[in-house]
């Protein structure tokens, strides 16, 4: 009768329980890699501008460098308004011929078409890949979130500068605003839709 | 041996020395054997349930048009199906071989850490009753995919905190039972038993316990996440609050690529004890195969974006992910060619563990053939979520990993019961799955190839023949199932008494125990030579 098995004997129980602790240890880490996987894309994304974040400067700032009137970029302005959010938004419909380092303001207009106040945020993007890191923004409605009572409309101005160092390949660029609904509640947002559709939602 | 033979005579003697009478023996158990055989029934009990969900899903693809299900119900089933199959089916079932084998081939007594072995195996019963429960909640079970992306998965209706709390019960089980299998192989071999000698289904199961713990808390991480972003006000994945949801799948992808390993590595070394013992030859090369799979491993960790191929990469971000997809065919290839120089020149005979390890090979090359065009960027552009992309993974998983768990029970069935199964019922199991899963699933890479997405419940009428086509292998196949559950039934209750070695050709540890294999094992350490 051979009832002692060698994992009962006391140092192999614990070396077992050594072994096991420290793979344990592995799998917080893992765990704890998964988040730090969110500033590390931020980064990223960052440098190599592929989310199109676009920067922010001061006034003052962003009229230090020279202007250089010999260079003339083309932005185009695209507006687009997330699913489930019941917002008409227009940019600019003709492309602005702009010179590095001057202040431009664009002017971007936003009705809530709904029967509710909604509060939305807009999510700047510039494109191409090595345009964004030279795009950056002096105001824009895109910094804080917008409230739009019911029918309402607001003209949202931005004001932006490319800085002179846009590599010269970049003729054209593409400044594009998504909005989406700030504190999207499912439930009032189906109800809305059901009352202006005349519908009938499961919401 | 003695205390082994003679087990019986003493029953009552110590709680130790056989199971416990009555169904609280499966309650309590720690015993590795119990424990892998609870695991490998559950595994073919969700098998059988994800099979329903995807009969389901080919009898609305039978013909084009809705029939049987309204479309958010399809995306229910085709969710729920993977999920199932991925988390219930595949992974319990090669953990139950793991269990069941391990210390069998090393010559240890048991696992290394019983109590939490029990505790491993009996969370799975209650994260699948909860995400089984979803189906009956307001708005039904997850529908977005098993990929669970935002913003889709955050839109549904109530599942989403059940399915989420299934998934880090799973996966905290999968954790644990890995955590388990490294420390019994790397602290409970016989003496004798080097790294180098250990048998390659031990060395597959090594680095699946490794990728597991690396890979399974980044998922539950990203879960975690999707949850805060849900209802706790996070904005990990939501534009508006400054999050994106391009970074949900870049952290899915970083688990879900190692994932697909995870279900594949044991079943290679499964194939890799199959195949040796039917050509009566040492597997050729070795230790190339333990290097194979070790690189398999590294690569996977690093290949996880050509999922993602079409979400808008730099140029140098899409060549470096297919360049490293692509350098994984070399390890791949390194295991084929070994298998197929393991069978050359050996004495062959083709009982149905080694048709399985045969169609195996042919089959899971196949998948990975499909795979390498898919890890081409430019053709990916095409083929992605389509129903090409369909087609590849299920040559890699069906034919693959469950062709490979198939290949295992034949094999160790006569170790684990003592009785020979039926050698022609087990024919007719291998022929008509092979068949049945070819016209299953070849046809859907013609399907893809023309450009019918997945995860639609009705198509263009141009899909409508190959769509019939696959439906009828899928029945086929779905149906001889059955069959297998009744020879494994058959053998568990009688059949020829199979000797110690079972094979002609049998080589390893577990062959030097009487069949079936005694409740307790290798209390004192077997001499390794
Ligand atoms: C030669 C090796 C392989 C290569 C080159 C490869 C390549 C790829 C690529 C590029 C995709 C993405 C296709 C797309 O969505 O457009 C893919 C998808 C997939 N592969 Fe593989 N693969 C290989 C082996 C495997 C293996 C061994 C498994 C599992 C055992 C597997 C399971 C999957 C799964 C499950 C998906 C689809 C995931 C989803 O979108 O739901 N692959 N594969
Ligand atoms: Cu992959």
């Amino acid at each position: 009768m051979v009832s002692t098995a060698r994992s009962a004997a006391p140092s192999a129980a614990r070396a077992n329980r050594r072994l096991a602790f420290r793979l344990l240890v592995v799998t917080a880490a893992m765990f704890g890699f998964g988040y730090a996987l969110v500033p590390l894309y931020e980064i990223v994304c960052d440098i190599t501008g592929i989310g199109g974040r676009t920067g922010v400067v001061s006034e003052a700032a962003a009229t230090t460098g020279g202007v250089d009137s010999t260079r003339v970029v083309k932005v185009q302005f695209v507006a687009t308004v997330n699913s489930g959010l019941r917002w008409a938004f227009e940019g600019p419909q003709e492309p602005l011929e702009i010179h590095p380092g001057k202040v431009y303001e664009a002017n971007f207009s936003a009705s809530n078409l709904s029967r509710r106040p909604v509060v939305a945020q807009a999510v700047p993007s510039v494109t191409p890949v090595g345009a964004a890191a030279h795009f950056n923004k002096i105001e824009c409605f895109c910094f804080t979130r917008q409230r739009l009572e019911p029918g309402e409309t607001r003209i949202m101005p931005v004001r932006f500068v490319v800085n002179e160092e846009i590599p010269r390949r970049i003729g054209t660029l593409t400044l594009a605003y998504t909005f989406f609904e700030a504190e999207p509640d499912a439930r009032s947002a189906a109800r809305d839709d059901a009352a202006s559709h005349g519908t009938r939602t499961n919401g | 041996m003695s205390a082994a033979t003679t087990h019986d005579a003493h029953h009552d003697d110590h709680h130790h020395h056989g199971p416990d009478p009555g169904v609280l023996r499966w309650v309590f158990t720690t015993n590795h054997k119990d424990i892998g055989t609870l695991y490998l029934v559950f595994s073919f009990l969700m098998l059988l349930l994800g099979g329903v969900l995807a009969l389901g899903i080919r009898a609305e693809l039978w013909s084009p048009g809705l029939q049987f299900v309204d479309p958010d119900f399809f995306n229910q089933l085709t969710t729920m199906h993977a999920l199932i199959m991925v988390f219930g089916a595949i992974m319990p079932a090669t953990v139950g071989f793991a269990n069941w084998m391990i210390p069998m081939m090393i010559g240890a007594p048991d696992m290394a850490l019983p109590r939490m072995n029990n505790w491993s195996f009996w969370l799975l019963p209650f994260a699948f009753a909860l995400l089984l429960a979803t189906f009956f909640m307001e708005g039904g079970a997850p529908a977005a995919g098993w990929t669970l992306y935002p913003p889709l998965v955050l839109q549904g209706g109530a599942n989403l905190p059940f399915a989420i709390f299934a998934i880090h019960l799973m996966g905290i089980s999968s954790v644990m039972g890995s955590i388990n299998i490294i420390v019994t192989i790397l602290n409970m071999r016989a003496p004798g038993m080097t790294l180098l000698k250990m048998p390659l289904f031990v060395w597959t199961w090594l680095i699946t316990a490794f990728l597991l713990v690396a890979a399974m808390p980044v998922f539950a991480g990203a879960v975690t996440m999707l949850l805060t972003d849900k209802f706790f006000g996070t904005s990990f994945f939501s534009a508006a609050g400054g999050g994106d949801p391009v970074l949900f799948q870049h952290i899915f992808w970083f688990f879900g690529h190692p994932e697909v390993y995870i279900m594949i590595l044991p079943s290679f070394g499964i194939v890799s004890q199959v195949l040796p013992t039917f050509s009566r030859k040492p597997l050729f090369g070795y230790e190339s195969m333990v290097y194979a799979t070790a690189s398999i491993a590294f690569l996977s960790f690093i290949v996880w974006a050509h999922h993602m191929f079409t979400v808008g990469m730099p140029l140098a971000g899409e060549l470096f992910f297919m360049y490293t997809t692509m350098l994984i065919a070399v390890p791949t290839g390194v295991k084929v060619f070994n298998w197929a120089a393991t069978m050359w020149r050996g004495s062959l005979t083709f009982e149905t563990p080694m048709l399985y390890a045969i169609a195996f090979v042919i089959l899971f090359t196949i998948g990975g053939f499909s795979g390498l065009m898919l890890a081409i960027v430019p053709s990916d552009f095409q083929y992605h979520d389509t129903y090409f992309v369909v087609a590849h993974f299920h040559y890699v998983l069906v034919t693959g990993a469950l062709f490979g768990i198939f290949a295992g029970v034949f094999y160790w069935l006569p170790k684990w019961t003592g009785n020979m199964y039926d050698e022609r019922l087990g024919k007719w199991h291998f022929w008509l799955s092979t068949i049945f899963v070819n016209i299953l699933f070849f046809p859907q890479h013609f399907l893809g190839l023309a450009g019918m997405p997945r995860r639609i419940p009705d198509y263009a009428v141009q899909f409508a023949d190959w769509n019939m086509v696959s439906s009828i292998g899928g029945f086929g196949f779905g149906l001889t199932q059955l069959l297998f559950a009744w020879i494994v039934l058959k053998c568990c209750r009688g059949g020829k008494q199979a000797t110690s070695e079972v094979w002609d050709g049998s080589d390893g540890l577990e062959w030097t125990l009487p069949s079936p294999a005694p409740y307790h094992t290798f209390e004192t350490p077997p001499a390794v030579r």
